[in-house]
């Protein structure tokens, strides 16, 4: 684009009443002690567009970055120009590495990070014992928890391996941001829980006095789930759960380990969210979380803010200028907007107003009208079209004052979170360009929103040309 | 007319607000619909402005014409108890179940209980009739899990019923699979004018068909108003400036001179011109996209101020109007 970016023409002098602090984005990804960055929010906010950016972005300062991303979207191999990404960190090519630095991306496959666990720890005839086992393979394909637990897990693995300066972690698409810390204990708990304990051992409990009551109340209840479930589903379940206890140690330790990685300190979470409301709901329950679990929150990243480079013009004043131009128009023109926006020649077919048709209007040396006509034709097309100019950016005012109400009401609940503001795209991003582009923005340190409402400009009399 | 309506999409598209304006328009004309929710998230209840719904089904609007919303939040534990007092006449036992934690355990962790209990839950009020023989509601609708997992998650009985070989769960999951892949249902997908939004829609109805799960209609949600059209766009490109500025003096904009008022006016306005006609081009491509999946296609407009009660209404009878009921 050759005009300048809205985004970088507001008037630095108008930011004196900073509400929040500003999120530094460069120094946090810089720094070496930060060695994961935690990128989370509700679905459908940019969460994992930020992370791959901030990937670029840090490995473009010089560090050895790996993004694992577990949307099965497919979007971040995409912009990453990989055509599929799988559970093993590859190497993107096309980055700027004169500091050094290298960007590496993965996408979670939860069935294939659950089948590694196995692998690692059974002999290989347990292993296929346990692969085989019909309940494991409904558990590992999909099940409520297991994609976080997964990504935890595979965040452990990654963080083990140390190869890599900073771990850059997409969380799984939900609606709740919440579900990526509960999920893995969740299914934790589940999996090494008094129930399924007492499922997979009542002949040991029986062997003791004291437990015989509950072994009657046991073997009731696991009467009633066979009945439920078949008999054969819950023989599935038991051999699933002791052949994985005996070699793998416990869900519930290891879903404990990664959770205590992330109160480590070099771990930093970035809550990632839009300028509307129910993603700022999201965004604030999440920013209490964090606090309450001593987790450290680096910032907030509010994505798709909109700017506007004639923020001074109000959509009120706007909106009247647009009417006073389209005024003329219904005094000395018979046939609407169809006159207005085609040649003469096309008078004739005045019965849609609203043609669909491209109008040649930027083309007014055509047949038919003479010059003075055309001139004039040419003149009141563009009054028209300034008109729309005009109520586009009354539109973008609007926006703008809604999103700088719901980011207002964020920071007055929680001025102690720094916030980075990304300007919206009119496009998505599928390249590295794009990617470096947003990086560029989460660093600007900038507002793209005004802080405060501006005075009204117009009240002030101006001489005119 | 399916009486099974299934409201997919992917996340922030808005499909629980299409499936609540569905259900509205559905139950125009003294006919009555069930709204259900099944991820526990209480969106129906913030949408209809009423308290937290309860495992009940409960009346929360009146439609144009005498028709009734009702609407239910299925919670897969209650409905596991419910379904368990149905079979078993469990009692009190139920309740030591629960406290055990077995009821936990196995609506999370036996692989598609969950599911096959909200789904299951759902075909009952489907085929659920009165004394005298009268279906209890003309239409369902559901508010599904998003694009992404709602093959699985309509599915998911083909799943219980290969691994419950046998046992009521299994002949459960072989009922709902019946209705699910009849004609009763149709499975609607809500997206955006945005590109991936509309690839997961195509994915999503490629996944569908291939589970042979019967595809209804794409709606799209949050249309923009045309501001500026085709002509005005193209425009954009070749009008000089100083044109543009004298027509901004014109409407009292300040000074057409360079650094005048309406002058300085000119290329941040026509940046966002390009911005518009940027995302103008995308919007027509998507659309393009949508209408070769060959599907009915239905347009819902943006509310630039939020969803409310009032625009809930409002796109009820857009719906009507591209004849959706």
């Amino acid at each position: 684009m050759s005009r300048p970016d809205p985004a970088h023409t507001h008037d630095p002098a108008r930011h004196h009443l900073p509400p929040a602090r500003l999120l530094d984005i460069d120094p946090l990804l810089e720094d070496p002690k930060t060695r994961i960055v935690v990128c989370c929010g509700s679905g459908g906010v940019g969460k994992t567009t930020t992370a791959a950016a901030l990937g670029l972005r840090a490995a473009e300062r010089g560090r050895k970055v790996v993004v694992l991303t577990i949307d099965p979207a497919r979007r971040l191999a995409q912009s990453m120009g990989i055509d599929s990404l799988d559970n093993t960190p590859r190497r993107v090519k096309g980055i700027d590495d004169s500091a050094g630095g290298e960007l590496h991306a993965m996408m979670l496959d939860m069935k294939r990070t659950f089948d590694e666990i196995v692998e690692a720890h059974a002999d290989p005839e347990r292993a296929a014992a346990i692969l085989g086992n019909p309940f494991y393979q409904s558990l590992s394909a999909g099940f409520a928890g297991t994609q976080e637990y997964m990504a935890m897990e595979k965040l452990g693995q990654l963080r083990a391996r140390d190869e890599w300066d900073l771990i850059i972690v997409d969380t799984p698409p939900s609606r709740s941001a919440l579900d990526f810390l509960d999920a893995p204990k969740r299914l934790g708990s589940f999996l090494d829980g008094r129930l399924i304990r007492l499922l997979t051992a009542p002949a040991k409990l029986g062997g003791r006095a004291g437990m015989k009551f509950l072994n009657v109340g046991m073997s009731m209840m696991t009467g009633t789930l066979g009945k439920l479930l078949g008999g054969q589903l819950l023989k599935d379940v038991q051999t699933f759960v002791s052949a994985m206890d005996t070699t793998f140690g416990g869900f519930r330790t290891r879903a404990d380990a990664t959770y205590k990685l992330l109160q480590a300190p070099g771990t930093a979470f970035l809550v990632v969210a839009a300028p509307e409301r129910d993603a700022l709901r999201e965004a604030a329950y999440f920013v209490e979380r964090l606090a309450a679990e001593d987790m450290p929150l680096a910032g907030l990243v509010l994505n798709r803010v909109h700017g506007s480079g004639a923020d001074r013009l109000s959509a009120e004043r706007a909106l009247a200028a647009a009417e006073n131009l389209e005024e003329p128009r219904i005094v000395d023109q018979e046939g609407g907007k169809a006159v207005l926006r085609n040649s003469p020649d096309t008078h004739d077919s005045s019965g849609s107003p609203t043609s669909e048709t491209p109008a040649p209007a930027a083309a007014p040396a055509s047949d038919g009208g003479s010059p003075a006509e055309d001139a004039e034709n040419t003149e009141r097309s563009v009054d028209q079209l300034t008109a729309g100019l005009l109520r586009l950016h009354a539109d973008r005012m609007q926006l703008l004052s809604r999103e700088q109400r719901t980011r207002d009401r964020f920071t007055a609940l929680h001025p102690e979170v720094a916030v980075t503001e990304v300007g919206a795209l009119p496009g998505d991003v599928h390249d590295l360009a794009g990617l470096r582009d947003i990086g560029d923005r989460l660093a600007a340190n900038e507002r793209e929103l005004p802080e405060t409402e501006l005075p009204e400009e117009g009240t002030r009399p101006e001489a005119s040309a | 007319m399916s009486r099974l309506q299934v409201v997919s999409g992917k996340g922030g598209t808005g499909k629980t607000t299409v499936a609540a304006a569905l259900a509205l328009a559905l139950a125009t004309e003294g006919k009555r619909t069930l709204l259900v929710e099944v991820e526990g998230r209480q969106g129906i209840a913030q949408l209809f402005e009423t308290e937290a719904l309860p495992y009940e089904e409960r009346k929360i609007a009146v439609a144009p014409g005498g028709g009734e919303v009702y609407a239910l939040a299925i919670d897969p534990e209650l409905a596991l108890l419910d379904y368990l007092q149905m079979f078993y006449k469990l009692g009190s036992a139920g309740r030591a179940l629960k406290k055990l934690g077995a009821i936990d355990f196995a609506t999370t962790i036996a692989p598609g209980l969950r599911d096959v209990l909200l789904t299951g839950k759902a075909c009952e009020a489907v085929r659920r009739k009165d004394r005298s023989g009268r279906f209890a509601y003309d239409y369902v609708v559901m508010d599904a899990p998003p694009t992404g997992r709602i093959t699985r998650f309509l599915n998911v009985n083909d799943e219980v019923a290969g691994l419950a070989k046998i046992g009521p769960i299994h002949n459960q999951a072989q009922a709902v699979m019946r209705v699910l892949k009849s004609p009763e249902t149709a499975v609607h997908l809500v997206t955006l004018l945005e590109e991936m939004p509309v690839q997961e829609t195509v994915d999503g109805i490629a996944e569908l068909r291939s589970a042979r799960l019967p595809v209804g209609r794409i709606i799209v949600n949050m249309v923009r108003p045309e501001v500026l059209d085709a002509a005005d766009l193209e425009l954009v490109r070749t009008v000089p400036r100083s044109t543009v500025a004298r027509s901004l003096s014109s409407a009292g904009l300040g000074g057409a001179r360079r650094g005048g008022r309406a002058e300085r006016l000119v290329d941040p306005l026509l940046t966002q011109a390009e911005e518009y006609a940027e995302r103008y081009t995308l919007e027509h491509e998507q659309r393009a996209v949508l209408t070769e999946l060959g599907l009915p296609l239905h347009e819902l407009p943006l509310f630039a101020e939020g969803m409310d009660l009032a625009g809930l209404y409002e796109l009820a009878r857009e719906l009507r109007e591209q004849g959706v009921s």
